[in-house]
């Protein structure tokens, strides 16, 4: 679990060019951390890439917060 | 809008060129004669004819820029930024401008645009699927993405658009800006070209036209404008932006004054995709032209910084335009190709040669053309071969030619009140 959360930090990290410290489970990609609709479309093309998986649009809309993407990618990583 | 013309002077400058990367450092270079051209080293380039080029140095965009602007760039827009940071600087406008937002604008040229980003998302694209390509392909590849990157960073509201006209792309961008401010449109524009192309991709297909130089044995010398033995010409990269301004508003604002823009000539061959009409007819023109606009005559003129890109036709032709145009002062004034030391920087060119012109008015000194070992006897003008000249130069012509028969003269002239 410890490993997929931080390979999802890893990746907001290099994508939005933000601080590790400020990707906490409650931050906003948006709101918190200053990504714009081409940075969101960017970053689940990033996470798709990392876990070999297809992450429908309907999905990727859902996913507001640090802490939401680690959960849909648990559970799919799960699956 | 009147029709009442305005003095527009040039405040500010920034320069990126093979040579260095600031403008102090590129002039202290550019006297001294030093090539920036070499072997390639952004990418492996053993598969090239051609496999040299005149690439920006130990440029690190992390160093100007923060990690999200240098994620979502191309080099291209890195060398623009860079360049209009220091523009403004010089100009006394700073990281924050004190400019009245819908009269500053933004105009400059770049021939290609984001090739490198298109490569490698084509490339993307073919390996992994479409669905893998990049939302920041099309705005990291688009020219008009520079313009649009500097006014967001300054708060420039003000006229705003990229020129494309190949090598002539950012003369034309500053005639432009120069025009817009002579009739009270705007009061303030950052304005030149960028450009960086050295991918693969470009350097084969300006290879395949046997337009490039092919010395690669000695890549410092490839660059040799009107020599005998010039082969091509070099495939530079680069950023050259000045700040444009209204006399009044430099005045007012008590702005370090650098040079006055006086004419702008801008022509085309109606002849040939690649090459010149014979005698440098519609070049003829444009000098004529940017001559005119300022109420010069030919005799006025002291320096041109030629087109002079090393190929065995320009070279020729822009020799024998300049003959046409000023009959005997031809030999009187000097003329003198900097692409033997930066490269070609495309569409980038007339931007970077536009800050250089600014400082040979500015300084009284003429930087070299570079490499000369043999004369050609059809170009038998002062070309400041191998030294700089010391010489006062009260007017300057930068001459810009892009492919598709696009022909840009500017005029510029030592700052006096």
């Amino acid at each position: 679990m410890a490993d997929i959360e931080s390979r999802v930090r890893d990746i907001i990290v290099t994508e939005l060019g933000v601080e590790p410290s400020k990707v906490t489970p409650e931050a906003s990609f948006v709101e918190d951390l200053g990504a714009d609709s081409l940075d969101t479309v960017e970053l689940v093309m990033a996470f798709e890439e990392e876990f070999g998986i297809e992450i429908p649009d309907e999905d990727a809309e859902k996913m507001e917060t640090v802490g939401d993407a680690i959960k849909y990618l648990t559970e799919k990583e799960g699956a | 809008m009147s029709t009442e013309k305005r003095r527009v002077v040039i405040t500010g400058a920034g320069l990126i060129t093979a040579v260095a990367n600031d403008l102090a450092s590129n002039w202290d270079a550019l006297l001294s004669g030093i090539s920036g051209t070499d072997t390639i080293t952004s990418f492996d380039p053993s598969r090239l004819e051609v496999r040299l080029a005149a690439e920006v140095k130990n440029f690190d965009p992390a160093d100007y820029l923060d990690k999200k602007e240098v994620r979502r760039t191309d080099r291209f827009c890195q060398f623009a930024l860079v360049a209009a940071a220091e523009a403004l600087r010089t100009a006394g406008l700073g990281e924050s401008p004190d400019v009245e937002s819908d009269r500053f604008g933004v105009i400059t040229g770049s021939g290609i645009g984001g090739i490198g980003t298109l490569e490698q998302q084509h490339l993307v694209y073919l390996e992994k699927g479409p669905d893998r390509v990049s939302p920041f392909f099309v705005p990291m590849f688009i020219a008009d993405m520079a313009p649009g990157l500097i006014s967001m960073k300054y708060g420039a509201k003000g006229p705003n658009y990229s020129t494309q006209s190949a090598c002539a792309s950012s003369a034309h961008a500053i005639g432009n800006a120069f025009k817009l401010i002579q009739r009270g449109i705007a009061d303030v524009i950052i304005s030149g070209g960028t450009e960086s192309s050295v991918t693969p991709l470009t350097m084969a297909g300006f290879a395949s036209m046997k337009a490039l130089s092919s010395r690669n044995d000695e890549p410092e010398k490839a660059s040799r404008p009107f020599d005998a033995n010039r082969d091509g010409f070099v495939l530079g990269e680069g950023g050259g932006l000045v700040v444009l301004e209204a006399l009044e508003h430099a005045r007012a604002r008590g702005a370090p004054i650098m040079a006055e823009v006086v004419g702008y000539g801008l022509t085309a061959d109606a002849h040939h995709m690649t090459a010149p009409a014979p005698e440098g007819e519609g070049a003829q023109r444009a000098m004529r032209q940017a001559l005119e606009d300022g109420g010069l005559q030919p005799e006025d003129i002291d320096y041109i910084n030629a087109h002079g890109t090393s190929t065995p036709f320009n070279d020729l032709s822009e020799t024998q335009a300049i003959k046409k145009v000023f009959g005997d002062h031809a030999h009187e004034l000097v003329v003198s190709s900097t692409k033997s030391m930066t490269g070609h920087t495309l569409g980038a060119a007339g931007g970077v040669e536009g800050v250089i012109c600014t400082l040979v008015v500015k300084e009284g000194k003429i930087p070299p053309t570079i490499n000369f070992s043999e004369p050609d006897p059809d170009c038998d003008l002062n070309y400041s071969f191998n030294e700089a000249t010391e010489r006062p130069v009260e007017l300057a012509l930068s001459n810009s030619f892009g492919f598709g028969g696009h022909n840009v003269t500017l005029a510029i002239k030592r700052w006096e009140e």
